[in-house]
C-alpha cells in the first residue's frame, strides 16, 4: 500500500510551532518570567533568560527559589500538555489557528510540586526539561531537571503531580 | 524579635529584586514565625481563562516566607537557603484577592531548619496552599 505523500516540512514545523507558541505565550506568568521553549521534534527545552528581577539573594547573587520553582512547574505543565496534545496537533484534530487566537485547551492543574535545590542558581540563563513518567486519564506524574552551564550539573530538580483536564471522548488514549 | 529587627527584616525582604517585582510584603516576623502577603496582579496570572494566579508566584511567596521564618528563629544565624520545598495546591486562589501566608519554623537543629506554611485568600478558613520545607542553617 502506498504511503501518503509526507507534508512539506515547513507545514509540519509551522503547525507545531504555532501550537507551542499559543500554549506558552497565552500565560501572563510565563511572559513575566520570560520563559521560552526550544523545540526539536517533540522534545522541548525550557529557557529562562537571566534578568535582574529574578534575583532572590542580592549578596551572592542567586536566582530566587520561587523563580526556580515557577520555572520547573511551568516546564512540567507545558511538557505534560504538549505530550497529551501531540497526537491531536499532528493529525490536525486541533485547529492550531484557533489556538493562536487564544482558544486554548484546558491545562493540567498542579496538585503538588516538590523542588529539590541542589545548588544556588547563578545569575545566568537556565534550562529545563520535563519527563512525563506517568500520564493517566485523571492523574499524571512529571519529573523536571534544570541546569545552567553544564547539562550534567543540575541546579534543581522537581517532581509534580497533576490533575488532567477531562478529555472529550473519541480521542486517542493516553493511559499507558 | 525586637521591633527594630522586624523593621530591618521587612526592609531586607522588600530589597530582594524578585520580591520587589511581585510587590510582596512582610507583615509580621519573630521567634521562628513570619507572615507575608502577595497582592493580586494580572502579570502573574497562570490561567488566562479564569484569572487565577500561577502556582509559581505562590511558590515564591511561600519560599520567601519560610526562609524568613527560619532566619527569625532565636537559635538561627543570619542566613539560610532552601534545601527542598513541597507545595500542595488545595484550591485556586480567588482572582482579585491578596494571598497571605504564615510560616512557622517548628524545629531547628545545628544544620537544618524545618518549616511549614499555609496560604489563604480572603476566605481564611479554607487554605489555598500549604508548604513544607527544609532549610540550611548557615554557620556564622
Amino acid at each position: 500500500m502506498a504511503r501518503p505523500r509526507p507534508e512539506p516540512v515547513q507545514t509540519v514545523k509551522h503547525r507545531r510551532d504555532t501550537a507551542l507558541s499559543a500554549l506558552v505565550h497565552g500565560v501572563p506568568y510565563i511572559q513575566f518570567l520570560g520563559i521560552e521553549f526550544d523545540r526539536r521534534g517533540d522534545e522541548l527545552t525550557a529557557i529562562l533568560p537571566f534578568d535582574n528581577k529574578l534575583i532572590g539573594n542580592p549578596m551572592l547573587p542567586a536566582i530566587h527559589g520561587g523563580v526556580t520553582a515557577g520555572f520547573l512547574e511551568t516546564t512540567a505543565v507545558i511538557g505534560l500538555a504538549w505530550s497529551v496534545l501531540w497526537d491531536d496537533i499532528e493529525t490536525g484534530r486541533i485547529d492550531t489557528e484557533q489556538l493562536s487566537l487564544g482558544h486554548l485547551p484546558s491545562m493540567p492543574k498542579t496538585i503538588d510540586f516538590t523542588v529539590d535545590y541542589l545548588r544556588s542558581g547563578l545569575p545566568r540563563d537556565a534550562y529545563a526539561r520535563a519527563r512525563v513518567n506517568r500520564s493517566g486519564r485523571r492523574y499524571a506524574s512529571v519529573h523536571v531537571e534544570a541546569w545552567q552551564d553544564q547539562r550534567n550539573v543540575l541546579f534543581a530538580q522537581g517532581t509534580g503531580h497533576f490533575l488532567m483536564p477531562p478529555r472529550s471522548t473519541g480521542n486517542s488514549e493516553h493511559n499507558g | 524579635m525586637t521591633p527594630d529587627k522586624a523593621k530591618i527584616a521587612a526592609q531586607f525582604i522588600s530589597a530582594i529584586p524578585h520580591c520587589k517585582a511581585l510587590n510582596m510584603r512582610l507583615t509580621g516576623i519573630g521567634d521562628g514565625e513570619a507572615e507575608m502577603e502577595l497582592p493580586y496582579d494580572l502579570r502573574i496570572v497562570g490561567d488566562p481563562e479564569t484569572g487565577v494566579i500561577h502556582g509559581g508566584a505562590v511558590s515564591a511567596l511561600m519560599d520567601t516566607c519560610c526562609g524568613a521564618a527560619a532566619m527569625s528563629h532565636p537559635s538561627s544565624p543570619a542566613a539560610t537557603a532552601t534545601i527542598d520545598l513541597r507545595i500542595d495546591y488545595m484550591r485556586p486562589a480567588t482572582p482579585g484577592q491578596t494571598i497571605r501566608t504564615r510560616a512557622e519554623c517548628y524545629r531547628i537543629t545545628r544544620s537544618v531548619a524545618f518549616v511549614r506554611a499555609t496560604a489563604t485568600d480572603d476566605d481564611t478558613q479554607s487554605p489555598v496552599a500549604t508548604a513544607t520545607g527544609a532549610f540550611t542553617v548557615e554557620t556564622k
